[in-house]
């Protein structure tokens, strides 16, 4: 392997210059050095190193609540201009200024249906009632006394990339068309140990979600979801979610669409059937061509975006690059991404970073020897139960351009001569 | 399409949930049904738990003028918020417009909703007879109801909105091993 490595890495394995994802590995430093080399060699000479001003005086002392780098004030969320109702919107995740598979909490996205609600974890209560033997009110206090539960899951609004439907290409990063998908370290308590407390009647089969913000955000959900992996969360990457997130507590539902993980959680109640609110009849469902709609459309489908290089950045020049990008599922875990850097003529087997987990975001790599020509990157994922990332054409010929949420097809980007990056339906 | 292949290992985790669930402390305090009722606004297609109250087109036509029109436009037409009236028949066009009356499969939907959430400023701030009212109103322009019938705990879950039947559940209940 080694010696094939050594010798070969510099191969392509796929049209158009996609090189062996081992490239990047410790593996033959000649490997990485002639690659590097192709970078380089524009860069005749640098210039004299100076001993930098931070050196030379103390820097500011240690702080309460850290901030980021000055510097880096530019990476915002991603918002598409007011909506009529102040509240009623949302941001985006910035995913083409990330790395990891880690959103950091002042940049997950955020989707309000009546503002962010400003609750005092003191006051708030949850109520479990409806088809139960004992209705009960738990404080906070009372609900971080139980076990806890912690993973890191991704969660995507059911609208996210709504934007690809439009008869053209919308020019904006992927941040700006996929952003709706964030992944965090969720911690919380499991709602399976409340329910049992609670004590489910047997024709207790769906429960109510409510939140307490100004929408009254409710949805249904099936008390198999809810025994089977979902939690009350409390903390989001470590420390306590955060107001645009639900504080204090919110429902958290591993894979199913975003609003169904109601924020500001104030109230479940066990019911027979569906509440058919406004979130899951009027909206949230899918319109198909033949007049029919789907509702409970529940788990986020497989999906996969390059983020580097990507819509809105430019390529410095020809060389060696490293393609970068997000792949996750709403069934499991990511078994493998496919990158094509030929318009989909030919693919090349991604590297995956490590961990891969279930319903998180996984984070793919692989080398990539531009050669300055016209090229269209794409990326197509494969979950571990074998959904397949659909081409966009597929995709709109199976359920039409009315459709609305769940859209999850291959994004390509077409890199111009010039080294313009932008979005392209293939 | 919604028909991703679920994992057969949810399944299995599902079906063993209820005998592994820890034990918890039993922190929760009991309540009783009746000290819950300023809570329980949720309205299903049953219409158990609708309030008493009542109220017509007419009566419902006034609420909304005053209260609704700035944001939903005369009689429902639309803009800046969305549009309440009209669409029927548009469902298979490339355009479809969903509204009140050409989309919602319930009309029970439109008391929760409009209790819970409008007028957006205020939301929770309707009374039972005003939001009857507003229901009659918005299910009177769409040609569900006459202008004179009254809704109400009794009428309203009996209304058959025109798309009831045109929905398809996605969901299905995982078996049980």
């Amino acid at each position: 392997m080694k010696k094939d490595l050594s010798s070969d890495a510099l191969e392509p394995v796929a049209g158009n210059g996609l090189l062996h994802r081992r490239l990047f590995l410790t593996q033959g430093a000649a490997v990485l050095g002639s690659g590097v080399a192709l970078m380089t060699a524009r860069n005749a000479s640098a210039a004299p190193l100076e001993v930098p001003a931070t050196m030379k005086t103390p820097g500011v002392p240690a702080s309460g609540y850290g901030e980021r780098s000055r510097f880096e004030s530019k990476v915002q969320r991603i918002t598409n201009g007011a909506p009529p109702t102040p509240g009623t919107g949302g941001s985006r995740t910035p995913l083409e200024y990330l790395e990891g598979i880690i959103t950091p909490n002042p940049l997950h996205f955020e989707r309000h249906h009546n503002g962010v609600p400003d609750i005092d974890p003191e006051q708030h209560r949850v109520l479990i009632h409806g088809l139960v033997e004992r209705p009960l009110v738990f404080s906070l206090d009372a609900l971080s006394r139980y076990p806890l539960v912690s993973r890191i899951q991704f969660l995507e609004c059911s609208g996210n990339s709504a934007g690809m439907n439009t008869p053209e290409p919308a020019q904006q990063g992927a941040g700006g068309l996929h952003g709706l998908v964030s992944c965090a370290n969720w911690t919380g308590v499991p709602l399976s140990i409340l329910l049992q407390e609670a004590g489910v009647k047997p024709e207790g089969k769906w429960l109510l979600a409510e939140g307490a913000d100004a929408a009254g955000m409710s949805r249904s959900v099936p008390l198999a979801k809810a025994y089977d992996d979902a939690i009350l969360a409390l903390y989001q990457n470590g420390e306590r979610i955060r107001p645009s997130n639900g504080y204090p507590v919110r429902l958290f539902l591993p894979g199913y669409e975003g609003n169904m993980n109601v924020k500001w959680l104030r109230r479940i109640k066990i019911t027979a059937e569906p509440t058919m609110t406004k979130d899951e009849t009027s909206k949230y469902t899918d319109l198909l061509p033949n007049g029919r709609a789907e509702m409970f459309t529940f788990p986020m489908g497989v999906k996969s975006v390059i983020t580097s290089p990507s819509g809105t950045q430019k390529m410095q020049g020809a060389g060696l690059y490293q393609i970068s990008g997000v792949a996750w599922s709403g069934t499991g875990k990511i078994r493998r991404v496919d990158v094509s850097a030929d318009r989909g003529k030919t693919w090349a087997q991604a590297k995956l970073d490590e961990p891969v987990l279930s319903k998180a975001i996984a984070r793919f790599r692989l080398p990539w020897r531009w050669d300055g020509s016209p090229s269209v990157l794409m990326s197509r994922a494969t979950d571990e139960a074998g959904n397949v990332q659909p081409t966009r054409a597929k995709l709109m010929a199976d359920r039409g351009p009315n459709y609305r949420y769940h859209y999850n097809a291959i994004q390509s980007w077409n890199v111009t001569a010039a080294g313009e990056i932008g979005n392209v339906y293939v | 399409m919604s028909t991703c292949k679920p994992m057969v290992a949810a399944f299995v985790l599902f079906a063993s949930a209820g005998a592994v669930a820890q034990e918890g402390p039993h922190l929760g305090v009991p309540v009783s049904p009746a000290d819950v009722a300023a809570w329980d606004i949720s309205i299903g297609p049953s219409g158990a738990g609708l309030p008493q109250g009542s109220g017509n087109a007419s009566a419902g036509a006034s609420v909304y003028n005053t209260k609704c029109i700035a944001c939903h436009g005369e009689k429902g037409v639309g803009k800046p918020s969305d549009q309440l009236v009209g669409g029927n028949g548009t469902l298979h066009d490339a355009a479809p417009v969903r509204t009140v009356g050409s989309y919602w499969p319930y009309a029970t939907t439109l008391f929760d909703y409009i209790r819970r959430a409008m007028p957006w400023p205020q939301p929770q701030s309707l009374t039972p007879d005003e939001i009857y009212s507003l229901t009659a109103y918005l299910l009177f322009l769409n040609g569900v109801v006459g202008e004179t019938d009254v809704m109400n705990a009794t009428t309203l879950p009996k209304v058959v909105m025109p798309n009831r039947d045109n929905f398809d559940v996605a969901y299905h209940e995982p078996r049980r091993r």
